[in-house]
């Protein structure tokens, strides 16, 4: 399972793409423990306006997690 | 695309072989140098999302406006003042809704398109969200 990070995120984070072994098994299992390990990037992506995209769609709430889905972050869109 | 592209070839291209359209407009934008305070432009896209949902944006302007055809560019990566970011080219039977569908498509790219930009200037480098402006303009499609 990988994690992707864009825009202000990844400043935040120090990373923008990592493995998650083992792969936690939904999208509210992934959020604790990220929170748990970087409280600041925790706080950031449950943050205003901060969407959630699995295998690259929309997701809100949350879904079940395929051992090798790819999970982005994505912080208010800027345009082009 | 992460190239500098042409947009004088691009829109000779676009036009090329259309005996029935009737009208082509074009836009093309260009990073502004801001007299110095942006030294370059850097826009994240995220590949296989980013270019699926501007498909999705032509697609919409091309029902809307009943265009013939549509083009998109844009660039992401590094980008120098002066160089284009973005182009669209519209194709209609009429100028009217090549005009329109033209000012729509670059209203939605300009506040909606999923890029995260960040402006590098001697002051350091910031990340930047749509503006006031971007926005307002977008309303008037509503």
């Amino acid at each position: 399972m990988r994690v992707l990070l864009f825009g202000r995120l990844s400043d935040v984070a120090g990373w923008r793409e990592r493995a998650f072994d083992p792969p936690p098994a939904s999208l509210a299992a992934l959020k604790a423990l990220i929170v748990a390990e970087d409280a600041a990037l925790g706080a950031a992506i449950g943050g205003p306006g901060v969407q959630t995209a699995v295998d690259r769609a929309i997701v809100r709430g949350d879904a079940h997690l395929a051992v090798d889905a790819e999970v982005a972050f994505l912080p208010p869109m800027s345009g082009g | 695309m992460t190239e500098p592209f042409e947009p004088g070839v691009e829109l000779a291209r676009f036009c090329a072989g259309r005996s029935e359209t009737g009208a082509v407009a074009s836009f093309v934008g260009i990073a502004r140098g801001e007299r110095g305070a942006a030294t370059a432009l850097e826009l994240q896209a995220y590949p296989g999302f980013t270019e699926v949902e501007i498909g999705r944006m032509a697609d919409a302007a091309a029902q809307r406006f009943s265009l013939d055809d549509v083009l998109v560019i844009h660039r992401h990566g590094a980008i120098a003042p002066g160089e284009p970011i973005v182009m669209v080219a519209t194709a209609s039977a009429h100028r009217r809704e090549a005009f329109e569908a033209c000012d729509y498509l670059m209203d939605y790219l300009k506040s909606r398109a999923p890029f995260w930009k960040k402006e590098h200037g001697p002051q350091g480098a910031r990340w930047v969200e749509p503006t006031a402006r971007d926005l307002d303009d977008l309303s008037r499609w509503e």
